[in-house]
Formats: C-alpha cells, structure tokens, sequence
C-alpha cells in the first residue's frame, strides 16, 4: 500500500492541472458548461444564478463535499472556520462495509488570527499531517471554502506540499460556497476526482474465488457506479445481483467507495450514472478520454431496477450476461411482486405529490405507479429537459410539474390537487407535518433504502406507516372543547368538504 | 376485542407479577403517617420492603406480624393484636393498614374481628385508624390488592354521608397502582389549572416522590393523604376515577358519599386527556386554560414528528391489566402494533386492549411472543431486561420494579406533557436501536485490500426489519 501511494502522489503532482491557486474563472466557466447536460442548449440553465432573499439549497462546497465523503477510507479536512464542517460533519445517511473514517469530522477551524495573520495554509499543512498520523487514512481530501479562497490560501500547494512531505495522496477540491450552487460543487468535486485521482492506479485482478463461484464460461465484466450514495446502505439490495451476474463494480463516485478503488475508474468497461446528473462531467470525460461508455439509470422501483441491469448488459454487448440478466429480472420481479402484493392494495389508488431534489422525479414516479398509487404532479426544478420529457411520457401530456418550491406553494398544490401523501426531501418534512399531512423522505438524510427490489418493500411499509397513521385523525380533530375552532382542519378536510 | 389467553403452564418463569399484599401496602403508603403491617411471616415484608426499596430508592415503612411456627399452627391473633399495638404506642401513625397474605389467609385469620379485639383492648388508641384488607397472595396482583385497600380505606375511613358539594371545589381523585408519584403530580397540576382542589386517595406522589426532610429518621410515610381529608371526601363536587380496577372502591365511595364520579382507564395519550381535561373543565365550569390547550398542541406537534417510528412499530408489552391496557391504547394511538401482550392477572378491561390476544402469563411468554412477533419494542418492568437484551430489542421500563433505573419510579406518563415524552422516548429508542440494511461483502473483495478491512460492528437485531 505504501508503495502505491506515494506513487500516487507523485502522478497527482505531475498531473498538468494540477497547479493552479484557487479557481480560475476559465475553470469554473468550463465547469458550468456540461455538453452532456440538457440545460445547456437553454438559456436559463440549473446552473443559473441565486437570486438573494429567495433561494434554498446548498453552495458549492456543500455539493463538493456530499460527492465526495461516502469514500470511506478518506481524510475530509474541511479547510476554513467552523461554520463549514461544524454544521455539516457527519450529517449524510451514506452506509460503509468497512473503514467509519469519513464520519470523523475534520476541519482546520480558522480562527481569526489565522485569517490575519495569514497562517491559514500552514495550519492546513499540519491538519494534514495530523489526520495522517493518527488516522492513516488511504488519502487526504481537503476542501477549500469561502474565507480561504478570498484570502488567497493556496491548497493546491500545500497538498502537493503535503503530498511530497507525508507520502499520502492529498488531493485539494477548490469549492469555495460562492462559487456557485450545490450542484455545480457536485462537478467541482468530480472534476477534482477526474484530475488527481482516477487513472492513477490498475485495477487488482479478480480473485479466482471469485471466478470459481461464477462458475465457468461467465465473463466478469467491470464497471463504474457514478452518483449512487448508498444512502441507509440501500445499495445492499443491489449489489448481490452484481455479483450474481458478473458485474464487478470496480469503482464507485461515491457510495460505499475506497480512495484506490476511484483510482481504478478508468479500466471500466462501462459507467452507470445513478440519478445524479451533477457527476456527468466524470461520466463524460471517462468516455472521452479512456473510451468508457456510460448510461444514465436508477434503482428506485421495479422497473428502473431491472432496466438498469438490461442496459449494463447491451453495453457490455454479451449474449451470456444478457441471458442471465432476463433470468435474474425475471425471478426477481416475480417474488418482489409478490410481496408487494397486499401493500399495493393498500395504497392503491392513493394520490402523491411528489417534490424531489437529488433523485430524478420520473424515476419514483414509475416506483409509485408500479404500486397503483396516481402522480398528480411532480416537482421539477432540478429537473432537466430529458427528465421533463419522461415524466410526460410517464404520467402523460397533462402531467403536472411544480417549479415552486415555496412551503406555501407545496401546501397549496397539496390542496389543489387533493394529494394525500407528500413525498420530498428532508427540508420539507416539517412543511408537511406542520400542515398535518403526511409525508415520506426521499433525501440523503433518510434512515431507509429504497434501492432495487428489496428497496421497494422499504418503500411501500414506509408510504403505509405514514398514510395509515391514526395521529393523523388525533391531530386533525380540534380539542373537545373548543368544537367551534378550525385550528385543526387538515388541508384535505377542508378541501372534501 | 382481544382474546384473552389463560395461564397453561404450571411453571412460571420469570415471573412479571407481583402480589397483592404489595399492592395493598402500597395504597397504604400513600396516606399521610401511615404505616402497612402484612400480616404474615416476617419475609412477607421483608422481601416487600425490598422490593420498593429498590424501586423508590426510599425507606419504606412496612411492617410485619411476624408469624412464626407457633402462630401460624396455634394462631396468629396475638401477633395482630400485639403488632396494632406496639406501632401505636411506639408511632402513633393516623392510620395501620393491616393487608393479609398467603399464610394468614390459609390460616383463616378474621381480620375485622381482630380489629375489634384491639379496640376493646386497646381504646387509647382510637385515633389510629386501622384498615384490614384480604389480600391473600395466591389471587390477584399488585393491581388488585392496591384496588382492594384502597375499597377498605373507605371502608373504614369515609362515613356514610350526604354531603356531597358541599366544598364546592374540591374534587377527589382515586388513583390505580399505575399511577407514578410524577402521576400523580401531574394529575394535580392539571386539577389545579381548573381552580379545583383535588384529593388524591392515594396520594402516593406525595409520600413517594423523594424528598428530603429535616427529620433523619422517620418510621412513617413523609405524607400522602391525610387522614381528614379522606374523613371529608364525602363533602367533594366530584370525583374522577383512574384506572378500572378501582370500579368497586369507586362504587363504594359513590354509595357512601353519593358524589357524581367521572372514571376514566387511564390518562395515556391525547384522547384519554381530552376525556379528563373535558371533565374538569365541566366540573369546574371553567374554560380550558390556554397553558393546556398549547400542552395538547406541543403533544400533537410529537405525535406528528414521531409517527415515523412509532407507526407499524411492532411493541411487546407486559403488566398488570390497568397498565396493559393504557399502554395497548396509547401505542395503538400512534400506529404501533401490540403483536405480543402478557398480564399478570384476568380483568375485564383486558378486552379493551387493542391487540389479538392477551396471554394471562409470565415473561417468559412475553419473551417467547416477541420473538415469534418479531417485536422491536418490549414495554415491561425491569425484569424484561435480559429478555430484551437476548431479543437484541430495546426495553421501555413501565411498571413495577425498575430496579435498574434512577427516577424510573417517579416518571411521568400521564397528561400531554408525559405522552409527549413517552413518544420521543419511544422514538428515541427506535432511532438507537435502528437496524440497517446488512452490508453486501462483493465475492469480488475476496484477497483485496478490502478482506484487510477493521468492519463496522454489525447493528444485529430484530429492529428494522
């Protein structure tokens, strides 16, 4: 291991992007202009700017640090005051199998002689040495934010520095929160993998063990996850069916990852990105400067689970593989319908409004269809054109979309539509329950897997519990004594009566 | 309706029931200068006296006849007589509550007349109220003996009256043995905030609270309610009833006093304290202060938040019937499933408990229903706890003993306040106890770095899923 990384660091360091103190303006232009991204043929893109006084979501540095901190085996030093990590540490579902040390908050804490006096970057260049020694993690990331990169710290010397000085790769992501949104730190975060990581080690080969259990004539085929966070270790559901049919992930951005594993990203024969759009930038440069092709999927519901599969198998053009996935598919779907089954009747014809951020809205809604529940609108300000045009393919023409996502506007489309379950992400929980409604989390900071066909028996018990809970009824009656008031009447009462 | 499961085995292990004469000592202990003399053999108390003890972190004052080979074979009236009058002379206490056990009961002791001898005997000390009460150990439960000497209290104490109304704003409380000294705090707090002036019969809040005094040593209880109050309770507007198992202690005081009660099976969750607070707002005649009204807002606020681990949550709930049964109601209220539920003792009320069946049993039942039901919560005495442990399930300590717990005894169930803490505790619990997605090892690991890997401990355990 030793060996490895100092080569390591040595490639990071030689690597022509590499030298650069702070962002250039021509970086982060290049940044927001994805070709793979759909919004980029419009004028107002989802990169567009933040308007003061009304504007929810994450900066840069927010989305950076989401991309990348599932790598378990990682040092995250968050390079600035507290502010940062302070709020911030620790405060992602992602699940490891192994190394716990991406949820050991790191930050250089800056306090303001720091920032005076200029010492910023040394006292980073000692945060690195301290996390190496008593951590010995498999690299260091360190993560620049807004008062660093206005005093003009320099983290991509001090990780070379570091790098040389210590024999562990550091690798600096420059995303100051001002750059710009969450989203274009998501592609920050990417770009720093794509420059300083990826491509810098061989993959190791596959054991024969491995082999063995697969039996002969089954061709183990390698292959990148991009965007999939194992959010509550959802992705447990869906990695026995890589195994089974040969797929072995050789490197994931980021759920579940290992620093020498993102190395390896490279020698994939093909990349899925799961529901994130903001890691395409990854995907895309794969594809054009290793020649890994790439296709965009989800594990949320039964259909997009076993469609996922069928698309890693045309891509990998297999005739065997394809023949295994059919199977697989097949037995699969068969016992997860079957265990669905009495919850689908349950939920059935049950109306949701849906209000997604990080996953693509017409990935659950085909979840929510799978189980007779009916869509009356969904929420599509992170969506792209591409994800517009399947909803409408989805849920039809007249599919309502919902571009506000005020708390007023939600509750008001909640009435309108006669909805009787929200589904959003964690920012909006308290939104609903306020309102009395009930809701289901499909965010990062959710306790539950909603991943492939075991996923969805999560799914359906949770969409359940909430809709069938009896508080509901208790905090929807106003107090015996007060018959009169209306303090208590619930949005959908009020909209029946 | 539940069905109810009788007892089929002859062994009882791990027993979740404690015995009447218990029961019975404790609604004495409610009683301001009082003191219990189980009439039985000296371990009788002992191992009583231990047992609260524990579970109040208190000294308890409890006394004993002290039978021995010779009583028990010739008779035992003497140490009656002799142990009324040694705690007379030695303690004067307002009053003797004198519960019977197993022995004194096989023996045939006559406890009325026993009573009457002594005060032949003895009238210099007709200022000491004495209540005998039978409470032989080999029926009933704690539940059942609290309900039995608190009927023998009014028994003895409250005359035959018809008065009612007469204090226009008092109103009486009698309390089941599920209600905690913080209970029983709420319960007057809540009374108060109708301008009422309650009396608790037992008020074990107030001897059994823990509070230190001046006194370094005191052979009766520090308070409870005092012997006047319970003489005067006929002269009460009202009277509220909690718990069923106080239905014939209730009639009796009704018969006697001829005050209008209003019963109640317990104050657990929001329905159950709108019913309560509804009833003092019409006995009072007084609106609902807006102190309550924003406490039932701040409990619907919980409730709301907490559905997501409370509903479908499958709890395993064990304890005497009264407590079952308000357990059962307040789970259900929020979404949880009784998929497993032992009481000690049969009692009508049982078949208000919202769940399949109710197993008359011990925990080792408890423990064998859990874990066929897949549990993730087990709601029982301390006792539970090795069962829990051995289930890999987090335990919700309710009832009598918490040996293992500071304060346990003093907590506070009732009222919006106390359900509110009840879910966040129960919540809580869940989010501790929460199960993840077992973690996927790739055959492709096998002889990488990976395989070298120190491994999260595994969260094993029913919870989840």
């Amino acid at each position: 291991m030793k060996t490895k990384q100092s080569e390591v660091s040595v490639q990071a360091n030689v690597h022509p992007g590499g030298r650069y103190a702070g962002a250039k303006a021509a970086e982060l232009a290049e940044l927001l202009d994805e070709p793979a991204c759909v919004h980029n043929k419009k004028d107002k893109s989802g990169c567009a700017k933040t308007k003061p006084g009304a504007t929810a979501g994450g900066c840069s540095f927010d989305g950076a640090q989401i991309a990348l901190l599932p790598i378990a085996d990682v040092a995250h030093i968050v390079h600035g005051p507290i502010a940062c990590a302070g709020s911030s540490w620790d405060n992602r579902g992602t699940r490891s199998s192994g190394p716990t040390l991406y949820r050991t908050g790191m930050s250089t804490d800056l306090t303001e002689q720091d920032i005076i006096m200029g010492r910023g970057e040394k006292r980073l260049f000692h945060a690195v040495k301290q996390a190496i020694d008593d951590y010995s993690p498999a690299a260091v990331f360190i993560y620049s934010t807004c008062v660093p990169a206005l005093i003009g710290d320099d983290i991509a010397a001090v990780a070379r520095a570091a790098s040389e000085q210590w024999g562990t790769p550091v690798i600096p992501v420059d995303c100051a929160g001002f750059y710009g949104t969450k989203n274009l730190g998501n592609r920050i975060a990417g770009e720093a993998m794509f420059r300083h990581v990826i491509g810098t080690r061989e993959p190791d080969p596959v054991p024969e063990s491995a082999m063995a259990r697969l039996g002969p004539g089954i061709a183990v085929h390698d292959v990148n996850l991009i965007g999939e966070y194992n959010i509550a270790g959802e992705f447990w559901h869906v990695a026995p069916l890589f195994d089974e049919l040969g797929l072995r992930i050789i490197g994931s951005l980021s759920g579940d990852a290992r620093f020498h594993e993102v190395q390896t990203m490279h020698r994939a024969e093909a990349s899925m990105v799961v529901c994130a759009k903001a890691l395409l930038n990854v995907a895309r440069k794969l594809e054009t400067d290793y020649g890994v092709p790439f296709f965009e999927g989800s594990f949320y519901g039964i259909s997009d689970t076993s469609q996922a599969f069928r698309d890693f198998a045309r891509m990998l053009d297999d005739a065997g593989l394809a023949a295994r996935t059919e199977a697989m598919i097949a037995r699969e779907e068969a016992r997860i319908r079957e265990l669905l089954a009495p919850w689908a009747e349950r939920l059935q014809g049950k109306r949701v409004l849906l209000y997604t951020g990080g996953v693509k809205s017409w990935s659950v809604v085909s979840a929510l269809q799978d189980l007779g529940m009916t869509v009356v609108a969904t929420g599509t300000k992170k969506s792209t054109e591409e994800d517009k045009a399947r909803i409408r393919e989805i849920m039809g023409d007249d599919a309502t979309m919902i571009t506000d996502g005020s708390p007023a506007a939600l509750l008001q489309a909640f009435k309108d539509y006669r909805a009787d379950i929200l589904i959003a992400g964690g920012r909006n929980l308290y939104t609903a329950l306020k309102a009395r409604i009930p809701f289901l989390d499909i965010n990062q900071e959710r306790e539950f897997g909603y991943a492939g066909y075991e996923g969805m028996l999560e799914l359906v018990r949770q969409l359940a519990l909430t809709l069938e809970a009896p508080v509901w009824g208790h905090v929807r009656r106003p107090a015996p004594w007060a018959l009169h008031k209306a303090a208590g009447e619930p949005l959908t009462a009020a909209q029946e009566a | 309706m539940a069905e109810i499961i009788k007892r089929s085995k002859p062994l009882a292990v791990n027993p979740l029931k404690a015995s009447q004469p218990l029961g019975a000592a404790l609604a004495f202990l409610g009683i301001r200068n009082s003191i219990p003399m189980l009439h039985g053999s000296q371990g009788c108390t002992a191992f009583g006296k231990v047992f609260f003890v524990r579970h109040f972190r208190e000294p308890i004052p409890l006394q004993t006849t002290a039978m021995d080979q010779m009583s028990a074979i010739m008779s035992a009236d003497e140490n009656v007589i002799e142990g009324l009058r040694v705690l007379c002379e030695k303690n004067r206490p307002e009053m003797i509550g004198l519960p019977t056990t197993g022995l004194s009961e096989t023996q045939g002791a006559d406890m009325r007349r026993l009573v009457r001898t002594f005060r032949d005997r003895h009238p210099q000390f007709a200022a000491t109220a004495v209540v005998p009460v039978n409470t032989p150990d080999y029926s009933g439960c704690l539940e059942t003996g609290f309900a039995l000497a608190l009927e023998a209290v009014i028994d003895v104490m409250v005359p035959q009256s018809a008065l009612a109304g007469r204090r226009k704003k008092q109103v009486n409380v009698l309390c089941a043995s599920m209600l905690t000294p913080g209970d029983t705090e709420a319960i007057k707090e809540w009374i108060e905030g109708f301008g009422l002036r309650p009396v608790l019969l037992p008020d074990i809040g107030d001897s059994l609270d823990g509070h230190l005094v001046d006194a370094e040593n005191t052979p009766l209880t520090l308070g409870g309610t005092p012997a006047n109050e319970i003489a005067h309770m006929g002269e009460s507007v009202a009277t509220l009833v909690i718990g069923r198992s106080l239905r014939k202690a209730a009639d009796l005081l009704k018969e006697r006093s001829g005050v209008p009660d209003h019963r109640f099976d317990h104050l657990l969750g929001l329905e159950a304290c709108d019913a309560f607070t509804l009833a003092l707002s019409q006995i009072s005649g007084r609106p609902v202060p807006a102190r309550i009204d924003r406490q039932r807002a701040q409990l619907q606020d919980a409730m709301v938040d907490t559905h997501f681990m409370t509903g479908f949550l499958r709890v395993a709930p064990a304890a005497d019937p009264d407590l079952l049964v308000a357990l059962g109601q307040f789970f259900a209220g929020v979404g949880a499933e009784i998929v497993a539920a032992v009481a000690t003792v049969r009692a009508a009320v049982l078949a208000d408990m919202p769940a399949a069946a109710v197993s008359i049993g011990d925990l080792e039942d408890l423990e064998r229903g859990a874990l066929a039901q897949r549990a993730q919560l087990i709601v029982c005495n301390a006792h539970a706890a090795p069962a829990a442990q051995r289930l890999g399930i987090p335990l919700l300590r309710a009832g009598f003993p918490q040996y293992d717990r500071v304060g346990g005894y003093t907590r506070t169930w009732v009222g919006y306040r106390g359900a509110r803490q009840a879910l966040f505790d129960v919540a809580n619990l869940f989010l501790e106890n929460h199960h993840d997605i077992p973690v996927h090892r790739s055959v492709f690991w096998a002889g990488t770095a990976r395989d070298q890997e120190v491994r999260p401990a595994s969260g094993a355990g029913l919870v989840g899923r």
